[in-house]
């Protein structure tokens, strides 16, 4: 979209302009386009965004902040670095394949992870917003979760904290057992050494707090129909029936 | 982006009428939540009026969940009116849509929460 002249437009229509540049666009189904070859993509083409209104579990914020000197690195350069190298600082047994034209609004990755009880999983995010401070991820159907992540950094007194946070409900009945099993605490290592890992890049050995707040207690049984399109599930099946298929080759 | 998020809180029968001037974003939790307080407790509809709204992050977005599961848990109704065709479209893509009743204006949101 071409934005407005900044002189001849009205304020509200130049910050619409910028505000529509941070934001994807409206999509009824995810499409997958320009990722690595290696990754499994599964789960993600044609798949709907799940906010967390449309989860199962319990509704929770969690929030994990590292703090790195504000000479080190400023807030925008951190979040400039974050998204571009944005796998990098996944850990290593996680694989993150983002589209060769980087997180952009609208852009769709693939992810391919081992989730509790040993299964992998083959699954996706969609970039909903970025700006100059903050990127958000949003998951599909099947996914671990429902809801958002957002990536953002600030300058507190002579610091630059950067922050993981997370709005999610597990997506349904068998992932939100699976979190109850230890996923809880899995994912907060696995944003904790993400964060950590950053922060090394930049040449800071820093702590990582983590806040966890239950936003909602409730389970949404309606929403237990979810379930139909759990991408643990769909992916183990998926390489269960693999030999069938080359039989059916031969 | 403004600096500023103000929002006044209006009654119209059994509803509430919180008028959103500025940005929405993570920073305006204390002033949304203190806004949804003074609602009262005696209001069945929580009515968000975002014709003065200039701008929303996803951090905003977040917010309205949680404002959302409150609002649920308290058995109140929330609905939005004054949205953008951009914001609206946002809500869409959230599926915010789903949960919230968006109305075109103030009449056909007082009417949405039955109080009209």
């Amino acid at each position: 979209m071409t934005a407005p002249d900044e002189g001849d437009a009205r304020p509200e229509e130049v910050a619409a302009a910028r505000d529509a540049t941070h934001w994807a666009k409206s999509v009824s189904r995810l499409r997958v386009s320009d990722i690595s070859d290696e990754a499994v993509n599964r789960n993600v083409e044609g798949r709907r965004l799940m906010s967390p209104i449309q989860g199962f579990g319990k509704m929770w914020q969690k929030t994990y902040q590292v703090r790195l000197p504000a000479e080190v690195v400023s807030p925008t350069d951190l979040i400039a670095t974050w998204r571009s190298r944005f796998p990098d600082f996944w850990p290593s047994d996680q694989r993150f394949y983002g589209p060769i034209t980087g997180l952009a609004p609208g852009e769709v990755a693939v992810i391919n992870m081992s989730v509790p009880g040993g299964m992998k999983l083959s699954t996706g995010v969609m970039v909903l917003y970025a700006d100059e401070e903050s990127f958000t991820l949003m998951t599909p159907q099947g996914h671990m979760f429902a809801g958002w992540i957002t990536f953002s950094a600030a300058k507190e007194d002579a610091m630059t904290v950067a922050q993981a946070q997370l709005l999610i409900r597990a997506n349904d009945p068998i992932y939100e057992v699976g979190m109850m099993l230890g996923g809880h605490r899995q994912e907060d290592v696995f944003w904790e050494r993400t964060l950590a890992k950053l922060a090394a890049h930049f040449g800071v050995q820093a702590r990582v707090d983590t806040r966890v707040v239950c936003v909602d207690k409730r389970r949404q049984w309606a929403r237990a129909g979810n379930v139909w399109h759990n991408a643990a599930l769909r992916s183990t099946g998926y390489r269960m029936t693999a030999p069938l298929r080359r039989l059916a080759r031969r | 982006m403004s600096e500023t998020t103000t929002m006044e809180v209006r009654t119209a029968g059994g509803a509430a009428i919180l008028d959103i001037r500025g940005d929405i974003t993570s920073g305006s939790e204390d002033v949304l939540m203190s806004a949804y307080e003074r609602a009262g407790d005696g209001t069945k509809a929580v009515v968000l009026n975002f014709s003065g709204l200039e701008y929303m992050n996803s951090g905003g977005i977040g917010l309205l969940v949680t404002l959302l599961v409150r609002a649920n848990r308290q058995r109140r109704k929330l609905i939005a009116f004054g949205l953008s065709e951009h914001y609206r479209q946002i809500f869409e893509l959230t599926r915010l849509d789903e949960a919230i009743d968006i109305r075109g204006d103030e009449r056909e949101a007082l009417a949405a929460a039955g109080v009209a």
